[in-house]
C-alpha cells in the first residue's frame, strides 16, 4: 500500500527547479505554453509531460496521470474501492510529496505526547489531516481509514481538519495510519499544539495583510476619485481624468487579485463543484463590477466604480478578520487545556535538581514545583504543604489545599511552597488531555441546529443569484445586480449558530463544565426535568462522622483516638470517616475480620470497632440502644466504649442547587438505590416534592422513561460511573467527574469539580446560547428579506450594500462573542500571570 | 501645473506600494501578532526570582 514517490520526482518539480506546490502560476512564462497543450492529470491536475506515459482505468474511461506517484495513488483509491471521489471532488488533489518517515512516532517515547492508553491493546490519537481541500476529500480520507485493519474508530473534525484514531497495537501501528493516508495523497501528523499555533498564526497574518491592501488600496482609489467626483463643470482635462482611471486601475488590480483570492478560490470551487457557496455572489459581484470598469477605462467611456469595488472588499474582508478572530478567540478557550502544560520541569534524582523537558518526565521521576509554577504533570504530593489553583481544571478559584499524598492536577498553579512529588501520568494521559479530548470529541460533530442553519443559507444564495440575474435584466442596470449579489448576507445565517456554540462551550469549560456532545446544550436548554442521584452527587459519597455516644468512662476524643489506631490500616470507607488527627499509640495483634470489624491490642487491652455483634462477643452484653443510621461500635472486655453514628454529608450547595433549580422552573426529582426512608428525609429537607428511594438502575430508568412518556424532556444530574445506564436514557446527561474518571464518563457534560453551583451556570448558559441562536436567526432572516428586495428595487448602492452586509455577520458574530462572558481572550492568561505574581509577592515576604 | 500631475500620480502609487512593503515586514516580523500582551507586559517585573 505504501508508494515510494521518490524515485520518480514529479515533473513540475523538475521545471520549477524546487519543490513547490504544483500551482500553475508559479510556473514560468515560457512554459506556459507547452503546459495550456498539454492534457490534465487526472489526479491532480497538473500537465501531463509524457502522455500514456502513465496511465490507470478510473470511473470507466483510461486515464492520464502525470508522473508514477499521482498514478500509484489514483491506483490506491480505486482498488480500495473509492472511486466516487473522483466523481464528487470539487477540487483537484495535491500531489504526493516527499514525506519524513512516519515510523519516528511508533516509539513508545515520542507516543507519550500525544497517545493515550484506551485499552489494554488500544491506543487514541489526534491527528491534523494536510492537504484537505474539500469536503470530498475528508470523506474519502474517512471511508479509507475505516477499512484500515486494525483501527477502531476514526472522526475527523470538518472544522479543524483533525482526525481522531484509536487503533489496536496488536494489529497495527501509527506509522502504518500515516502511511494510508500518505498513499492516497494527503499528509499527517499528531496533533502537535505548538505547530497548530504557528499554523494559526500563519493564517492571521495572510488575512492581516489582505485587509491592509484592500483598505490601503481602497483609500488612495478614493483620493484619485475625488476629483471627478467634484468636477460639475467639466474643469478636468479629460486626459488627466484618463490618468487617474489608470491609476485607480492599477491599485484596484492587488485588491482584486491579492485581497479578494480567497472569495474567488471558494467561488471557483463551488463551480467545479456544480453548486453555489456562500461566497459565489459576492465573487460575482466584485467581478462583475471591476470587469464594467476595466472596460470603461479601456475603451475611455462610461462610468468607473473602482472606488466603490476597493472600498467594498475592504468591508468584506475586515468583517472576515473580525470573524476570524472570534472563532479563535471562541476555540482557543477550548484549546487552552492542551497548551497550559509547561514545557520545563525540575527532575529531582537523589538530593540533585535537572531542569528537563517536561515531555521527558515519566511515570514514577520525582518533581520539584517551586511556588507560582506550574505543575508539569499528574501526580502526588510526596512532601510539602501548599495549595494548588486548579481553576483551570475546575473553574474554582479558590486554590484547593495539598498536603503529602494529594493528588496534584498537570497544569494547575502550585500557590504557596515548594512541593515535591511524585509523577503518575504524563502527556496525552493527564486528566486535562483527557478533558480536551473528549472536548474535541464534541467540537467534531454538527449538530442539527447547524446544519439546517446551513441548509438555509445555500437555498438563500440560489435565490440572490437569480433575484440579481432578474434585476439586471428587468432594469438593465449591472450596478443593481452587483448590490443585490452583495447585500444579502447568507453568512450571516450560516455563522449564527457555529460561533454561538463554540463561545458557550468555552465558557462552560471556563465555569468547569466540559461539553462532550455539542448538542447537549440544546436538550439541556429545552430540559422541563431533572432528575437527582443522592449518594455521590448531592452527597459527597464519603462517610463521615456525624456523631458520638459514649457508653464507658473514655471521652469522646480518646474513643476516636482509639477508633483511628483500629482503622489505620484499613482500606474500608467506613475507616476514612475517622480522618486525620491524634492517634493512639502501642497498637499490636491487629486483625481484620473482613465483613465484621478490627481487633487489636491498645497498650494492653483488647478492643474492638465493627459490628454490633462482632464487638457484643468481647463487650459480653447485647449493644444498648440501635439506630437505623450507618454506625461502628467500639468496646472492650470490660464493656460498651461508644457508638459512631456514620454518615453521608450533603455537599455544600445542594440545597441551593435545588433551589435554583426550581428557580429556573424545572421539576426536580430524587431517585436513589438508598433506603425510601433515607431518602424521604432527604427530599423533605431539600424541598423535592418528588422522590423515589431503593431504585435500583433499572428503576432508575424507568422513572425517566416514563417522564419522557408524559412528553418531558429529562435531564439527568448523577455519579458518572454507577449511574451510567440512566445517564444514557436521559435526553441530557450530567455527571460528577473525578479527576482520572473523567475520560471514561459517558456522559453530555462533566461537572471538572466538585462544585454542584455549576449545573444552574450551564442550565443558564444553555438557555443564553439558545436565545443567543434565535436572535441570530431572527436578524439574519429579517436583515435579508428587507435587504434584498431594496437592493433589486436599486435603492441601495454597490458600497452601502457592502456596508450593510459586512455590519449584518459583524453583528452576528458579536452577538454570538457576549456568550463568551466578560473574560476575553486573555482572561486566563491574566488570571495566571496574577497568580504566579501574587505567589512571588508572597515568596519574598 | 498639469503636466505635474503625470509626475505626481505615479509617485503616489509607487510610495503606496513602497507603504506596503513596509506594513508587510511588520507584519511579518510579529508586530502584529499579539496586541494584548505588550500591554499587560509592563506591570510584569522581570526581576530575577529570589533565592
Amino acid at each position: 500500500m505504501q508508494v515510494n514517490m521518490s524515485r520518480h520526482p514529479h515533473p513540475s518539480m523538475l521545471v520549477a527547479g524546487r519543490c513547490a506546490l504544483p500551482e500553475r502560476q508559479n510556473r514560468p512564462p515560457h512554459m506556459a505554453n507547452i503546459l495550456a497543450a498539454a492534457p490534465a492529470c487526472f489526479h491532480c491536475g497538473a500537465a501531463v509531460l509524457e502522455p500514456r506515459r502513465w496511465r490507470s482505468s478510473v470511473l470507466g474511461a483510461e486515464r492520464e496521470f502525470c508522473c508514477a506517484g499521482c498514478e500509484a495513488v489514483a491506483g490506491t483509491i480505486v482498488a480500495g474501492g473509492f472511486e466516487q471521489y473522483y466523481a464528487t471532488r470539487s477540487a483537484a488533489a495535491l500531489q504526493p510529496q516527499d514525506l519524513p518517515p512516519a515510523a519516528i512516532y511508533d516509539d513508545p517515547d515520542a507516543q507519550r505526547q500525544f497517545a493515550v492508553r484506551s485499552g489494554e491493546h488500544r491506543r487514541i490519537a489526534t491527528l491534523i489531516l494536510d492537504r484537505i481541500r474539500c469536503a470530498a476529500c475528508l470523506w474519502l480520507n474517512e471511508q479509507w481509514l475505516r477499512r484500515l485493519p486494525g483501527l477502531v474508530r476514526v472522526d475527523i473534525n470538518y472544522a479543524t481538519h483533525r482526525a481522531q484514531v484509536e487503533w489496536d497495537e496488536r494489529e497495527t501501528r501509527l506509522s502504518r495510519i500515516l502511511e494510508a493516508i500518505r498513499a492516497i495523497g494527503y499528509d499527517a501528523w499528531p496533533f502537535d499544539p505548538l505547530r497548530h499555533a504557528s499554523l494559526e498564526r500563519a493564517t492571521r497574518r495572510a488575512a492581516l495583510w489582505r485587509l491592509f491592501v484592500a483598505g490601503f488600496g481602497a483609500m488612495q482609489v478614493m483620493m484619485y476619485a475625488i476629483p471627478a467626483y467634484f468636477d460639475g463643470g467639466g474643469t478636468l482635462p479629460p486626459e488627466s481624468a484618463q490618468l487617474l482611471r489608470w491609476a485607480s486601475l492599477a491599485l484596484t488590480l492587488p485588491v482584486i487579485v491579492f485581497s479578494c483570492g480567497p472569495f474567488f478560490a471558494a467561488a471557483w470551487r463551488d463551480l467545479q463543484g456544480r453548486r453555489i457557496g456562500l461566497d459565489t455572489p459576492i465573487a460575482l459581484g466584485i467581478a462583475a463590477g471591476f470587469g464594467a470598469s476595466v472596460w470603461a477605462t479601456v475603451s475611455g467611456s462610461g462610468e468607473v466604480y473602482f472606488d466603490s469595488i476597493s472600498m467594498l472588499v475592504f468591508l468584506l474582508l475586515g468583517a472576515r478578520y473580525a470573524e476570524l478572530l472570534a472563532r479563535s478567540r471562541a476555540a482557543r478557550g477550548l484549546d487552552r487545556l492542551s497548551r497550559w502544560m509547561p514545557s520545563f520541569a525540575l527532575r529531582l534524582s537523589g538530593e540533585a535538581q535537572e531542569k528537563v523537558a517536561a515531555h521527558t518526565l515519566a511515570a514514577g521521576d520525582r518533581v520539584l514545583v517551586p511556588a507560582g509554577e506550574r505543575v508539569p504533570a499528574d501526580g502526588t504530593v510526596e512532601r510539602g504543604c501548599s495549595s494548588a489553583d486548579e481553576s483551570l481544571l475546575t473553574g474554582e478559584s479558590v486554590p484547593v489545599a495539598k498536603a503529602a499524598g494529594s493528588t496534584l492536577i498537570g497544569g494547575s498553579v502550585n500557590v504557596e511552597q515548594p512541593l515535591t512529588m511524585r509523577v503518575t501520568q504524563v502527556g496525552a494521559e493527564t486528566a486535562a488531555a483527557a478533558i480536551a479530548r473528549l472536548v474535541e470529541r464534541a467540537a467534531a460533530a454538527r449538530p442539527a441546529l447547524v446544519a439546517s442553519a446551513d441548509r438555509i443559507a445555500r437555498v438563500l444564495t440560489y435565490v440572490v443569484v437569480g433575484t440579481a440575474l432578474l434585476a439586471y435584466l428587468g432594469s438593465g442596470n449591472p450596478w443593481i445586480a452587483v448590490a443585490v449579489l452583495v447585500v444579502t448576507c447568507p453568512c450571516a445565517l450560516a455563522l449564527a449558530a457555529p460561533i454561538a456554540l463554540t463561545a458557550a462551550a468555552a465558557r462552560l469549560l471556563e465555569q468547569g463544565v466540559a461539553l462532550t456532545r455539542s448538542g447537549a446544550l440544546e436538550a439541556l436548554a429545552r430540559a422541563g426535568d431533572i432528575v437527582l442521584d443522592k449518594t455521590g452527587t448531592l452527597t459527597t459519597g464519603r462517610l463521615a462522622l456525624a456523631r458520638t455516644e459514649r457508653f464507658g468512662s473514655l471521652g469522646e476524643q480518646d474513643c476516636i483516638a482509639l477508633a483511628r489506631a483500629l482503622e489505620a490500616s484499613s482500606r474500608h470507607p467506613i475507616a476514612r470517616a475517622f480522618g486525620e488527627g491524634p492517634c493512639a499509640a502501642d497498637v499490636s495483634a491487629l486483625m481484620n475480620v473482613p465483613g465484621h470489624g478490627v481487633e487489636a491490642c491498645v497498650a494492653g487491652r483488647r478492643v474492638r470497632i465493627g459490628q454490633a455483634a462482632f464487638c457484643a462477643e468481647l463487650a459480653g452484653s447485647p449493644a444498648p440502644g440501635g439506630g437505623e443510621r450507618t454506625a461502628a461500635w467500639l468496646a472492650d472486655a470490660s464493656g460498651w466504649l461508644a457508638r459512631f453514628a456514620l454518615e453521608d454529608p450533603l455537599r455544600a450547595g445542594a440545597a441551593s442547587l435545588v433551589q435554583s433549580l426550581h428557580a429556573a422552573g424545572l421539576r426536580v426529582h430524587l431517585v436513589s438505590g438508598d433506603a425510601p426512608r433515607v431518602v424521604e428525609a432527604l427530599a423533605r429537607s431539600l424541598g423535592i416534592a418528588s422522590f423515589a428511594g431503593g431504585a435500583t438502575p433499572q428503576d432508575k430508568s424507568a422513572f425517566v422513561q416514563r417522564l419522557q412518556g408524559e412528553g418531558r424532556v429529562v435531564a439527568m444530574l448523577g455519579d458518572g460511573l454507577n449511574d451510567a445506564p440512566v445517564l444514557a436514557r436521559a435526553d441530557v446527561s450530567i455527571a460528577m467527574g473525578n479527576g482520572s474518571e473523567i475520560a471514561q464518563l459517558h456522559s453530555d457534560l462533566v461537572l471538572l469539580g466538585e462544585r454542584l453551583g455549576a449545573v444552574p451556570e450551564a442550565l443558564a448558559g444553555a438557555r443564553r446560547t439558545l436565545r443567543v441562536i434565535g436572535q441570530n436567526f431572527a436578524w439574519a432572516l429579517a436583515y435579508n428579506a428587507v435587504a434584498l428586495p431594496a437592493a433589486a428595487a436599486g435603492w441601495v448602492g454597490p458600497w452601502e450594500a457592502a456596508v450593510g452586509m459586512a455590519a449584518s455577520s459583524f453583528i452576528v458574530v458579536l452577538n454570538a462573542l457576549r456568550l463568551a462572558g466578560r473574560g476575553r481572550a486573555d482572561s486566563t492568561w491574566k488570571a495566571a500571570s496574577t497568580s504566579s505574581f501574587l505567589s512571588r509577592s508572597r515568596s519574598y515576604s | 501645473m498639469e503636466s505635474s500631475l503625470y509626475l505626481l500620480v505615479p509617485l503616489s502609487v509607487a510610495l503606496v506600494f513602497l507603504i506596503g512593503w513596509v506594513f508587510w515586514r511588520a507584519l511579518h516580523g510579529g508586530q502584529f501578532d499579539d496586541l494584548d500582551r505588550p500591554g499587560y507586559s509592563i506591570l510584569e517585573d522581570d526581576d530575577p526570582k529570589p533565592k
